[in-house]
């Protein structure tokens, strides 16, 4: 089909392009800073690596004003309900960025205390490892983050440990293997 | 019928002018602090308990990120306390080395701290500048470690690794630009209305309060107690530098403002020294061998080529660097159930390989005796103490870390009642809390 | 004099044993006698410990591979340190594991208000007469003590989430 039988979608589609650009020089972020990353964070935001030249300088400190959720460190299970509480709290479109490995997987917190990746809690978009990761590595990530911006790509899904695989974050109140088994069934 | 009923405000954990995960429940009257409930743990990882699951050396990495803003100095504390344990003492160049990166790290964690509180109180400047500053530093300590903030340097027994060549130089040129940073920041706030305002007279605690409560550190040297384990146990070569105790009056905010900006020009002091005083290292190129890449020199080995191997110098990772056998010797203890060998006699002869499995293996590794001891260094924020508990083998039993910041926010609530809302802020910045070590 | 030889001469019917391994001096007592001599530490003027530097507890279940058998599962160990004088102290009271109890330092040093705390929430060891015996590190819907030895390193109670 060519633009030229659906003069509509030529428009829409071009007016997603425009507001994916506008936004991904303009990413307010939302810094959930705990841990060490915390540091590499604050290098990254400062005059030697400057975020500001990627648009993303200016953090907002209110959940319902950003529209990127930066997860900085480690989460523990006391500290989860919070992080789940300020990513709910944020209006679509939103996007999260795990920085850091313990945020991507618990690093090496294998332990009675820490969450195993905060993708088992909230969706993730951008994973930026590294024990904490270089400033150059978070600039890179940031300049994935903007490309998933850019398409206008959200990611929706949450994951399981125990299947292994990821699962719609609409599902994540009240999941069970079964109700999972079932609904991939009905997607495939 | 009027009735007055005092307000509860929840302050964090995650909150803007809280540079750490901290949760503070307040009872206001008015604007006034009444009482506070301070709820911590939100970033408890279980350092203790995982140091009972992994080996001796492996518990390098978790020190590093209990205070991730100085953590060479938590390395050389739990090196202390192992060397302790096994009674062996280290080479005078590997303790000087020690210091001169525990001194860079305790100017990074003050440079911090006093910008951080500095831009919550709205000198956003200062904060950058600050952070430059801590960059400069940052790449000394990369160009020893290999890595910027997480390093695992130390070793017990000894270091990773020597000085780079000419690291002295390029010391001294950081210094002086570190210095300059600091006499910026020293013009901007330290007459700065707005800020003394803000700090003066706000978070007040006195030295029997604070002696009470066990705080150490900056908190309490700026009460007038001169009380600093480097020269109450003066432990590596502290009692051959020398370097004063600033200490405050009155144990306010701006107190503790001044005595971390004046124990950064004395911890500069001791970097200059310990460069004059520091024992000449191996001079690169007194070995007779080449340097063959490792791979080449193993195929040797593994061949029986073995004779003129003993000459030649390992091409490592740029990571290890400085690590090879010509300095092997004079940056760790002459021990071989506790010092990995040089990488040339892993590769290179058999001998070397089997030590080095020894040490690496489960099951093997460092073995102390049956007791206990407790180490304390002066940390960033006050005595930084661990009590290591061995049962004979090759894990720790009970590794506990006396963690400074944990009697400081235990003493918080002192500080903060009868102050307003708003000194939340400076107060809390000036205590420097790190939640990594105060909930490990 | 040293302050385990002044400690060992008042209170020699309340010590179970002493030692001094890498020079560290270390004394453990009966719980009865544990407020009597920690007073005892901090009010005599040749021994003034105002620091209650660090407390906390060790668990010695299958202690050595079950090498060694110790009569009490837990001892709590306590640090002390004078500023005036400079040296420091290691006092260790056993604790039984039916009933595990000692008595509280809080009227004597603020610190061992939240250290008295954590060891509660790590270990399970109740301190009587704590004005405010709470969970420090860990959550109140945590079940069991994470630092003692029969607790899984990774045995998880997630408040949200999957049950890994």
């Amino acid at each position: 089909m060519s633009f030229l039988s659906s003069p509509t979608n030529f428009f829409t589609s071009k007016l997603n392009d425009a507001l994916g650009w506008a936004r991904k020089f303009s990413i307010f972020q939302y810094p959930f800073v705990t841990a060490c990353c915390g540091m590499e964070y604050m290098a990254t935001n400062c005059s030697h690596y400057d975020q500001d030249r990627f648009g993303a300088g200016f953090p907002r400190f209110s959940p319902r004003q950003s529209d990127v959720l930066f997860v900085v460190g480690t989460i523990s299970h006391k500290m989860a309900p919070v992080l789940k509480t300020v990513h709910d709290q944020m209006c679509d479109p939103k996007w999260v960025v795990a920085f850091g490995v313990c945020t991507c997987t618990g690093g090496f917190y294998d332990n009675y205390s820490t969450v195993m990746g905060i993708d088992t809690i909230i969706p993730v978009d951008i994973y930026i490892p590294g024990c904490p990761p270089r400033p150059e590595n978070v600039l890179d990530g940031l300049m994935k983050l903007q490309d998933k911006i850019q398409k206008g790509e959200q990611s929706r899904t949450l994951y399981d440990p125990r299947t292994k695989i990821g699962r719609p974050a609409e599902l994540a109140q009240g999941y069970t293997i079964e109700g999972h088994i079932k609904h991939i069934e009905s997607v495939s | 019928m009027t009735q007055t009923r005092s307000m509860l405000l929840n302050v964090g954990p995650s909150h803007p002018a809280m540079h750490g995960v901290i949760r503070m429940i307040m009872e206001l009257d008015g604007e006034k602090i009444k009482g506070v409930d301070i709820e911590m743990g939100y970033l408890h990882r279980a350092f203790e308990k995982m140091c009972e699951t992994v080996m001796y050396t492996q518990c390098f990495p978790y020190t590093d990120r209990l205070n991730y803003v100085s953590p060479l100095i938590n390395n050389v504390g739990f090196a202390l306390t192992v060397e302790k344990l096994l009674g062996i003492d280290i080479p005078e160049r590997a303790k000087y080395i020690r210091v001169i990166m525990s001194e860079i790290s305790r100017v990074t964690d003050h440079l911090t701290c006093v910008g951080a509180s500095a831009m919550e109180l709205g000198a956003m400047s200062v904060f950058l500048y600050m952070i430059k500053a801590r960059e400069f530093l940052w790449e000394l300590v990369e160009e020893i470690t290999g890595a910027r903030l997480t390093i695992s340097y130390v070793r017990i027994g000894g270091v990773k690794a020597d000085l780079t060549k000419g690291f002295a130089d390029k010391a001294f040129g950081k210094i002086a630009d570190v210095r300059k940073v600091l006499i910026e920041a020293d013009e901007l706030l330290s007459r700065n209305r707005i800020f003394i305002d803000r700090m003066k007279n706000i978070g007040k605690i006195s030295a029997e309060d604070a002696i009470a409560y066990g705080v150490t550190g900056p908190f309490l040297r700026a009460t007038g107690v001169a009380y600093d384990v480097r020269k109450s146990n003066p432990y590596l070569i502290y009692d051959k530098l020398d370097f004063e105790v600033p200490v405050g009056s009155t144990g306010d905010n701006l107190d503790r403002y001044f005595v971390r900006m004046a124990e950064m020009e004395q911890s500069l002091r001791i970097i200059e020294q310990c460069f004059q005083q520091i024992p000449d290292g191996p001079i690169a190129g007194d070995l007779s061998g080449v340097v063959i890449p490792a791979a080449q020199m193993v195929d040797r080995a593994k061949m029986g080529q073995t004779e003129d191997l003993i000459e030649d110098e390992v091409n490592l990772d740029p990571t290890l660097q400085g690590s090879t056998r010509k300095y092997h010797d004079a940056i760790n203890a002459n021990k071989k159930d506790v010092v990995l060998p040089a990488k040339e006699n892993t590769y290179g002869n058999i001998e070397g390989l089997m030590n080095h499995f020894k040490l690496v293996m489960y099951g093997h590794g460092i073995k102390p005796p049956i007791g206990e001891v407790y180490f304390p260094v002066e940390g960033a924020n006050g005595e930084l103490g661990f009590y290591i508990v061995s049962d004979g083998r090759d894990h720790p039993w009970r590794v506990r870390v006396h963690p400074p910041c944990f009697p400081i926010m235990a003493a918080l609530p002192k500080c903060l009642i009868g102050d307003m809302m708003a000194d939340l802020v400076p107060t809390f910045g000036s205590v420097n809390m790190i939640a990594g070590e105060l909930d490990r | 004099m040293k302050p385990l030889q002044r400690v060992q001469e008042q209170f020699s019917a309340d010590i179970i044993e002493t030692h001094a391994f890498r020079g560290d001096e270390t004394a453990i007592i009966r719980p009865s006698s544990l407020l009597a001599i920690a007073k005892f530490l901090k009010e005599t003027p040749e021994l003034d410990f105002n620091f209650l530097m660090d407390l906390t507890a060790v668990d010695y279940l299958f202690y050595a591979g079950g090498r060694i058998q110790k009569e009490f599962r837990f001892e709590v160990v306590y640090h002390f340190f004078s500023l005036k004088h400079n040296h420091r102290i290691r006092l260790k009271v056993p604790v039984d594991e039916k009933s595990p109890e000692v008595d509280t330092l809080c009227n004597l040093w603020a610190s061992a208000n939240w250290y008295e705390r954590e060891v509660w929430d790590m270990y399970g060891i109740k301190f009587k007469g704590h004005p405010d015996l709470r969970r420090i590190l860990m959550y109140e819907e945590f079940v069991g003590h994470a630092l003692r030895k029969d607790y899984p390193v990774n045995k998880r109670q997630p408040l949200i989430g999957p049950q890994n």
